[in-house]
């Protein structure tokens, strides 16, 4: 039995210890946030927070799963959007959207350790967050957004987030 | 941009009244999951899309072809007031789906927030063909608008029988009709039809002439259309609950993994199970010719078994390609091949070119080579198949349903009213999943075995196998007269695309291929010169197509990459332009423009003057000072420079400026910043376009500077992300100025169109950063991709 704790719940799974995480959170959980791009650790779609560090579940046993686990459902809490999360609506980044679990996921870790990253940071913190839609122009806004959001005190909520309203970017 | 503290009274009383009492605020703060809670409220929204059919009375029955000739096929008011639409398109992360509801709501007169759309499920939504060529705004979008308007008519005259006023005295607004006269009195949109069918019939010969009585509106009486509206897709995939077609899972549902042969052409002599016997969850494998798969009860165990099954191949005799490294001498020395037909296609061919070259006071020559590039999705191939009740739901983000679908059915042997498909979301698209070989392998398992099966590729499998945009080899030849101004232009293509897969052709996908079935003929694919409205009296230009001595079963199988053939004519035309503006010592804006203003006559969509437009407008906003290129070069480590590009695409026109550095000590080129002029005609969705256009352009940046698909005299070895690299965050540019053009001669006109913008920006952008980089060193880099080593060896040559 292998014992996960994944968004505040624990889980008691029968399962290959040497399954990689990822399979056991998509199929055994059910969770739909990390998915599968490589299984190499290359490109950051698998990308799940073990306490708080970004780490690539396909390539992670899950017998070595240890600590919590936090993947893209669990950072919205009673519905609140992460500012993070909020960020990313605020500056319709997706097109997609199939790595942006990766790209959020990356960007919520950098942001945790260097609240206030410049430029040059925010390049290199995300830069094994790959995306083939080159999302990563918006990605880089939406990153210092979130970063000014939680400057403030924010939960996010400023901007675009009316559905009907209008963009303001 | 209007701000939501500005909304209108009017706009405020339709959220109140969507709310259903809630309040507005209440409203803001879950709009997060505005979609999925909408789509409970709404009816089928894509929610609805998660559903299953598994259970459903009546699934045994043939799955219904929504009949695009009567208006209850398109659109559904509810008694709510609220409607659904049905449009055959699918979304590859664009927001097609976002702008087609703008237009239809607009044509309607219903609030945006009150309306959901419904795309790509054969079963429910018409065929429009799903997506391709950038084509869902310029000419799905037409029928869309139109049947939304017939619809507001009907409702206009159901509204005058039950007031029996006149259809004169009555106006719609936001899904409310009142009379003019008396506006006291009003009907919604619910209280006329809600939940009731239409039962209008349509009129059109096909889907895209699809009308009813009703005429569009004029684009001044258009409120939704033109605005920033935040895509409905979004909030969903940020949160994470979007269910895409990864995450679909059936009772009883089993994963399969392909084996796919280790050399391109190899025969399959002997498949050894006993290695995968013990695994646990072990189900099967198939093996159908040169195709092989296996099936397990989970995904980890189908990934093991794959690595582990025993497999004996054979080499074929000859080897199926060039290496990479020979690839270009390869093409320009084959024998081309003719056209489909069986006859070689006629060059285009104005003037007299031979004569205006040795008559030209100057000649130009130069020949450029672009490689095979992936399409290298961020995720692997996938689909699920369910074979219940004898028929096959197959649940897939392939961007074309209707093909795929009856696709599949041939390829079963199956009817097609037995097979439905339902798009859903997925990996990007760019040609891509045109024809998705994954729902064909699917399909095909869960036959066999008769339980849903799920496959997916691995990233090996697809970085190797998927379709590939063709290599071209580009040969050019201009003449300038004595006061430099162009008079002729030879433009000879060798493309490296023999047998061209089609659109979910049953006997062109992959595991149709390996198990040894062939089409009739190969189809080669096409090609013509460059896209844009130059005026050179003299010019000729040809495209023919070179084979491998492999056409089938191999890794090196063309398809459509985005902008098809695009960026590589364009990165040889465009530099080319270049080369011959430096040779007359012109500005290269002030060359293109003289090319553009040469004559005065136009086409039926203004595409000269809305080039000059574009030309005109990037120019501006990126602060062009006129002078020659290159400039000269001073001593500094990272050298600086600027290159235009310009184009047409179908009937959008676009230049774009790239302004790079280039290090001269590690050969790295950054492309720091962009400008895109772009006139693709009425705007749906100014901050959806900005976003499509950055992707095009950054794209086109990862394909000038990184992507190339690498092979041995046997097999791809471009297999991950280290061997077909991509643009990353660290080569993002530091800014990105689009710039919105309407440069049509009556910009008010009240039938302004709508063109596509999907792809039309991309083709620009290799040409941009190479014409950038010869500014900036004097050195013309004509071989994509211009990585860092190939950048110094063409340094280190011209003495830089």
């Amino acid at each position: 039995m292998i014992t996960l704790r994944v968004n505040g719940e624990t889980h008691a799974l029968d399962v290959d210890p040497s399954t990689p995480l990822l399979y056991v959170l998509r199929n055994d959980l059910g969770l739909r946030g990390p998915r599968f791009g490589c299984g190499l650790g290359q490109c950051g779609t698998c990308t799940v927070l073990m306490d708080g560090r970004a780490i690539r579940s396909c390539m992670r046993p899950v017998s070595r799963a240890e600590g919590e686990i936090t993947t893209l459902e669990g950072l919205s809490a009673d519905g609140e959007l992460d500012p993070v999360q909020q960020a990313w609506i605020d500056e319709q980044v997706p097109q997609c959207g199939y790595c942006q679990n990766g790209q959020i996921l990356t960007a919520k870790a950098l942001l945790d350790r260097n609240p206030t990253p410049s430029d040059e940071e925010i390049r290199q913190g995300m830069n094994g967050a790959l995306c083939r839609c080159m999302t990563y122009y918006r990605v880089q806004s939406a990153v210092r957004r979130a970063s000014d959001a939680m400057a403030n005190g924010a939960g996010g909520a400023n901007g675009a987030d009316e559905a009907g309203g209008e963009v303001d970017r | 941009m209007k701000r939501p503290a500005e909304l209108s009274p009017r706009f405020e009383d339709a959220l109140a009244r969507w709310e259903g009492g809630s309040s507005r605020r209440d409203f803001l703060k879950t709009s997060g999951i505005f979609v999925l809670g909408f789509s409970g409220v709404g009816g089928i929204g894509v929610a609805g899309l998660g559903r299953h059919g598994s259970g459903d009375p009546g699934e045994a029955n043939p799955y219904p072809d929504p009949d695009f000739l009567q208006l209850d096929s398109w659109l559904v008011v509810h008694e709510d007031g609220t409607a659904t639409f049905y449009v055959g398109k699918t979304d590859g992360g664009q927001g097609t789906g976002t702008a087609m509801r703008q237009m239809m709501c607009d044509e309607l007169d219903l609030a945006y927030e009150r309306a959901t759309l419904v795309m790509g499920r054969t079963d429910m939504t018409v065929d429009q063909g799903g997506s391709g060529g950038s084509d869902a705004i310029e000419r799905d979008a037409l029928p869309a608008r139109r049947v939304a308007a017939e619809a507001r008519r009907v409702l206009l005259e159901l509204a005058s029988e039950r007031f029996q006023v006149p259809v004169d005295d009555l106006t719609a607004s936001e899904g409310v009709i009142s009379v003019a006269s008396d506006p006291g009195r009003t009907a919604t949109f619910g209280e006329l039809i809600g939940g009731r069918r239409f039962d209008v019939a349509l009129t059109g010969r096909n889907v895209n002439e699809t009308t009813g009585l009703a005429a569009v509106k004029p684009v001044q009486e258009l409120k939704i259309v033109g605005r920033s509206v935040p895509r409905y897709d979004i909030p969903a995939k940020v949160d994470g609950s979007l269910e895409w077609a990864v995450d679909v899972k059936l009772p009883g549902m089993v994963h399969a993994r392909n084996v796919r042969p280790p050399f391109a052409g190899a025969r399959l002599v002997s498949v050894d199970e006993s290695p995968v016997r013990e695994i646990p969850g072990f189900i099967r494998v198939f093996r159908e010719g040169n195709y092989v798969a296996v099936v397990c009860e989970r995904e980890e165990q189908a990934i093991r078994a794959a690595e582990s099954l025993a497999v004996e191949w054979e080499k074929p005799e000859t080897a199926p390609f060039p290496p990479s490294e020979d690839l270009f001498d390869y093409m320009r020395g084959a024998t081309p091949v003719g056209a489909g037909s069986g006859s070689p296609p006629r060059p285009r061919e104005e003037g007299d070119p031979g004569a205006a070259l040795a008559n030209a006071a100057t000649v130009v020559e130069a020949a450029y080579d672009i490689p095979f590039q992936g399409h290298t999705a961020i995720g692997p191939a996938h689909a699920v198949a369910d074979p219940s009740d004898g028929q096959m739901t197959v649940y897939t983000n392939d961007m074309k349903p209707y093909s795929h679908r009856t696709g599949i059915a041939e390829f079963l042997g199956m009817p097609p009213e037995r097979v439905r498909v339902i798009w859903m979301e997925g990996p990007q698209l760019y040609g891509r999943t045109a024809a998705d070989d994954a729902g064909f392998e699917a399909a095909y398992l869960a036959r066999e075995l008769g339980r849903p099966v799920r496959m997916q590729w691995m990233r090996h499998e697809e970085t190797a196998w998927d379709t590939k945009g063709p290599a071209f080899a580009i040969d050019l030849r201009g003449g300038l007269d004595e006061a430099g101004n162009a008079v002729a232009l030879d433009y000879r293509a060798r493309i490296a695309n023999y047998a061209h897969v089609g659109y979910n052709q049953a006997d062109t996908v992959l595991i149709a291929q390996l198990m040894g079935i062939r089409p009739e003929r190969p189809s080669p694919g096409g090609g013509r010169g460059t896209d844009e409205m130059y005026h050179i009296p003299n010019r000729r230009d040809e495209t023919r197509a070179v084979r491998f001595p492999l056409a089938f079963e191999t890794p090196l199988r063309t398809g459509n990459l985005r902008d098809p053939n695009g960026p590589q004519t364009t990165f040889a035309g465009e530099s080319f332009i270049d080369e011959m503006a430096a040779a007359a010592n012109a500005d290269p804006v002030e060359f293109r423009l003289r090319l553009l203003r040469a004559t005065a006559e136009d086409d039926a969509t203004f595409r000269r003057a809305r080039s000059i437009a574009v030309v005109e407008a990037a120019a501006e906003a990126y602060g062009w000072d006129a002078r020659p290129s290159p400039r000269a070069p001073g001593d500094e480590r990272i050298l600086t420079g600027r290159g235009i590009s310009y184009a047409y695409r179908i009937q959008t026109t676009v230049a774009t400026i790239a302004e790079v550095e280039v290090d001269r000590e590690s050969g790295r080129v950054w492309v720091k910043r962009m400008v895109c002029a772009h006139d693709c005609g009425l705007v749906i969705n100014p901050d959806g376009l900005e976003n499509t256009i950055q992707g095009n352009l950054l794209h086109g940046i990862s394909r000038t500077l990184f992507e190339e698909v690498q092979f041995d005299g046997e097999k791809v070895t471009s297999v991950d992300w280290r061997t077909h690299p991509t643009l990353t965050h660290r080569d993002a540019p530091e800014r990105i100025d689009v710039v919105i053009v309407n440069g049509d001669p009556n910009p008010d006109r009240p039938d302004l169109p709508h063109y596509g913008a999907g792809e039309p920006s991309h083709r620009t952008v290799p040409a941009a950063v190479a014409n950038a980089i010869h500014d900036a060193t004097g050195v013309r880099m004509r071989r994509i991709p211009l990585r860092p080593e190939r950048v110094l060896e063409e340094l280190a040559a011209a003495g830089i």
